[in-house]
């Protein structure tokens, strides 16, 4: 790379004054970045820690003072990545003693001296490089020793194998069961005193188990067919041969791997209930790392193919495990199983391909390693700034506000895009209790999120809500979408949080219109039949003791209208006794056409239901563009005859056709004597 | 007018300056600056709102700058007016505020000679 970049210097004092001469200094060998207050500083830090190579802390700033940005880079680790070098006119000695507490690099009183800065940062700077590189090598170091001890391991254990005739995948299979069940276990509980470092060691570990097997001679060990009581005696004698072996070595007596290796090896065939062996050992005198590695040593052996038996399927594995049909396991493990079957399941489906993936990766960092000037510490770093460069143009481009939230201390960055279109501040300390998001959002929309925001855990980590909110004056729907992030240091511990914003109104409309389109006519706007019959079961649902009156009614000799005037006529004679339907009746009446030029009418009544029937009637009687209209109509009551909504059509649709056949123009109440005037009826007369 | 002379006029102290910032025109230009500062208004105001916090800080600047700019006069008051102002010892107060005022005048007359 022939250009490089400027190294970034972050200089935080309130006094522009005083950065710019600070500023004036460094600017021709740094990048300088500036902050007037504590505040800003921590939000710079909380962006690009990674990127600033050096600090400058002034100590008395307004909010937010120079020791309480030395204490949140304490609680976020940063001060051992990026050294601090405090300046201040506060030269007492309890104050510099305080700074080097809290962990700055070097302590320089004002009035300084330019060239003293100048070498004071230089030589801080050259430091840590040498600091940082070292880390890097030894990180590196670190990773080549135990990629290598873990290519031994395999190594030894396929020897094992390739003796036994058995598939490399066992080795595998065991190696991840084991992680899984180990990291579920220590989820549930701390009876092992388990530690993440142990988890990884025990999974590397496994891989040993059958070592003893080595010893076995072929023709018991490889034997087609079922072993003999003796010849199984023989096989028995691998677990004790393994761990002898293992003591025999005369190196590395205390390392955990030994001990460890030892155990499984021994113990990885006892059961919990005492009837393993070799020495029958009962419950928890079977080291963990033994019986987690039995369970996945018995699951991987039923769910493969072996030369006496068929793979079983995982499902029947795990319920002959449950049963006890493999010996007695600790119930904590049997839970643990359970819980994590659904990762079991498919580490054994992956494992083929997951296996060649670990080849491809291996190759990759194999070219990578050869590329002398990309260390993995840099390459790291490298991509790291990719990444974020990458997001940051993705945000830009989206319509989406994105933000991103950290519990400590609590702060929110919001896109640069979405702050500006919400007229809020980019990063916001305290953020549920910042007036301008309040006003932003309401506070019961914030109320609510931070509700749903409670109700998350480490296995449901998503909140996703839909709100309205009022924007430059207009209501409208948005969609937030978050994901919680959680620290598995200790027991999960929320601390961060990142997600977007969406704008779904018109989404939201649309789907709107569609309920109500679908529930209308389409010619005349007023309800259809099934939106009304729905509608009328769900009020006579509700208050069954009501009066309720069923009208039906037609357009008299409409059909002479529609081959007098012509079809487009007939549909404005039928918007137009919508219109007027619309107009006569009370806002809790339904009103629906029902095809043709059916109409009907349901209302809730109290009493003069005759003045309301006389009133609708003859509001729909009159002349319409010199067309004289007359409706005839039928009414049905629910104290005759219930609210069932078929019984109330049909005895309505009868008085109905009394109507007609009495003259049409005029309206009959139902009684029992036109019971069976349809079933008579073998003519409509209308036509 | 030299910065030397200019050094002279308001008492402050050009040879330590000069020690320390190296340059000639570094110091030009950050005296020059020193007339845009907002630090002196700051501390007028806080006194005059009684924000005594505020003042503090202010003041405290205040100090700080003319420290490194070696304008010792203002220095020394500053300085004075920032320890009562961070113990909260408020009575007879004035009279400090009186000398950094007076010292602050002196300074800013003598700059607007130099450009």
């Amino acid at each position: 790379m022939e250009v490089k970049d400027k190294k970034q210097i972050l200089i935080v004092d309130d006094s522009e004054m005083n950065r710019a001469i600070l500023a004036d200094i460094l600017e021709d060998e740094f990048e300088i970045i500036e902050a007037e207050d504590g505040q800003s500083a921590i939000m710079i830090l909380q962006k690009k820690h990674i990127e600033i190579s050096l600090m400058l802390l002034d100590i008395v700033m307004p909010e937010m003072d120079g020791f309480e940005v030395l204490e949140i880079m304490n609680q976020n680790n940063w001060v051992e990545e990026v050294p601090v070098v405090m300046i201040s006119a506060e030269s007492s000695p309890s104050a510099i003693e305080k700074a080097y507490e809290l962990g700055a690099t070097d302590f320089i009183s004002r009035p300084f001296d330019s060239s003293i800065v100048y070498r004071r940062v230089n030589n801080t700077l050259m430091l840590y490089e040498k600091q940082n590189k070292l880390v890097g090598m030894v990180a590196e170091q670190i990773y080549e020793n135990e990629k290598r001890s873990n290519l031994l391991i395999a190594i030894l254990s396929h020897i094992v194998e390739f003796r036994n005739g058995e598939s490399g995948l066992h080795v595998l299979h065991v190696q991840s069961l084991t992680e899984l069940l180990l990291r579920s276990l220590f989820k549930k509980t701390d009876r092992y005193n388990l530690t993440p470092s142990q988890i990884s060691l025990i999974s590397v570990t496994s891989a040993l188990h059958d070592i003893g097997k080595i010893a076995i001679p072929d023709n018991v060990l490889n034997k087609p067919g079922r072993l003999t009581d003796e010849e199984f005696e023989i096989m028995k004698t691998h677990s004790e041969l393994g761990a002898r072996m293992l003591k025999e070595i005369p190196f590395y007596k205390d390392e955990e791997l030994m001990t460890i290796a030892i155990d499984i090896c021994q113990s990885h065939h006892e059961r919990y209930d005492g009837r393993g062996y070799p020495n029958s050992l009962k419950g928890d005198e079977i080291p963990i790392a033994a019986q987690v590695v039995s369970l996945a040593d018995v699951y991987d052996a039923l769910t493969s193919e072996r030369v006496y038996k068929k793979a079983f399927s995982h499902d029947k594995a795990v319920s002959m495990i449950l049963n006890g049909e493999c010996g007695t396991f600790n119930p904590l493990l049997l839970e643990c199983l359970k819980d994590s079957e659904d990762s079991i399941r498919k580490v054994i489906e992956n494992s083929t391909q997951d296996y060649n993936k670990k080849k491809d990766i291996e190759k990759i960092t194999e070219t990578f390693d050869n590329y002398e000037e990309l260390s993995t510490f840099e390459s790291v770093l490298e991509s790291l700034k990719y990444e974020r460069n990458k997001n940051e143009f993705y945000a830009a481009m989206s319509k989406e506000i994105q933000f991103e939230y950290t519990a400590f201390p609590s702060m929110l960055f919001v896109s640069g895009r979405g702050a500006k279109e919400l007229g809020i501040e980019e990063n916001i300390l305290n953020p549920f209790d910042d007036v301008k998001l309040i006003e932003c959002f309401g506070r019961e929309n914030i109320n609510n999120f931070i509700e749903a925001l409670d109700k998350t855990t480490a296995e449901h980590p998503v909140v996703q809500l839909e709100f309205e909110m009022t924007r430059d004056g207009q209501r409208r729907w948005k969609r937030v979408i978050v994901q919680t992030i959680w620290d598995y240091a200790q027991s999960p511990k929320f601390i961060k949080f990142y997600g977007k914003i969406t704008d779904i109104h018109d989404e939201h409309t649309e789907l709107a219109n569609l309920k109500v389109m679908s529930s209308q006519d389409g010619l005349t706007g007023i309800y259809n039949r099934v939106a009304a019959e729905k509608l009328i079961k769900e009020k006579t649902k509700i208050n069954p003791d009501h009066r309720f009156a069923f009208i039906m009614l037609d357009v008299d000799d409409f059909k002479l209208a529609n081959d007098k005037f012509g079809h487009i006529f007939g549909d404005s004679v039928l918007k137009y006794i919508a219109d007027t339907l619309m107009q006569s009746i009370r806002s809790d009446d339904i009103a629906a056409r029902i095809g043709g030029d059916e109409f009907m009418l349901f209302m809730d009544y109290k009493y003069n239901l005759d003045m309301i029937i006389d009133r609708v009637f003859n509001a729909l009687n009159g002349i319409y563009e010199e067309f004289p209209v007359s409706v005839s109509m039928g009414i049905a009551k629910s104290e005759d005859v219930g609210t069932d909504f078929n019984t109330l059509k049909y005895c309505a649709d009868c008085a109905l056709y009394t109507s007609k056949k009495n003259g049409k123009g005029c309206y009959h109440f139902y009684d029992d004597s036109m019971k069976e005037v349809l079933a008579d009826s073998s003519q409509d007369i209308d036509e | 007018m030299t910065v030397k002379e200019c050094y002279e006029a308001i008492d402050g102290n050009y040879e330590e300056v000069i020690s320390r910032l190296r340059s000639d025109d570094r110091v030009k230009k950050f005296v020059l600056k020193f007339l845009d500062d907002g630090s002196y208004q700051l501390l007028c105001d806080a006194l005059n709102e009684k924000n005594y916090d505020e003042a503090f800080r202010a003041a405290h600047t205040i100090k700080g700058i003319c420290q490194n700019l070696g304008f010792d006069k203002l220095y020394e008051s500053s300085a004075s007016l920032t320890e009562k102002l961070r113990n909260k010892e408020i009575e007879g107060i004035d009279k400090y505020v009186e000398i950094v005022q007076k010292d602050y005048e002196t300074i800013i007359k003598g700059i607007r000679e130099l450009s």
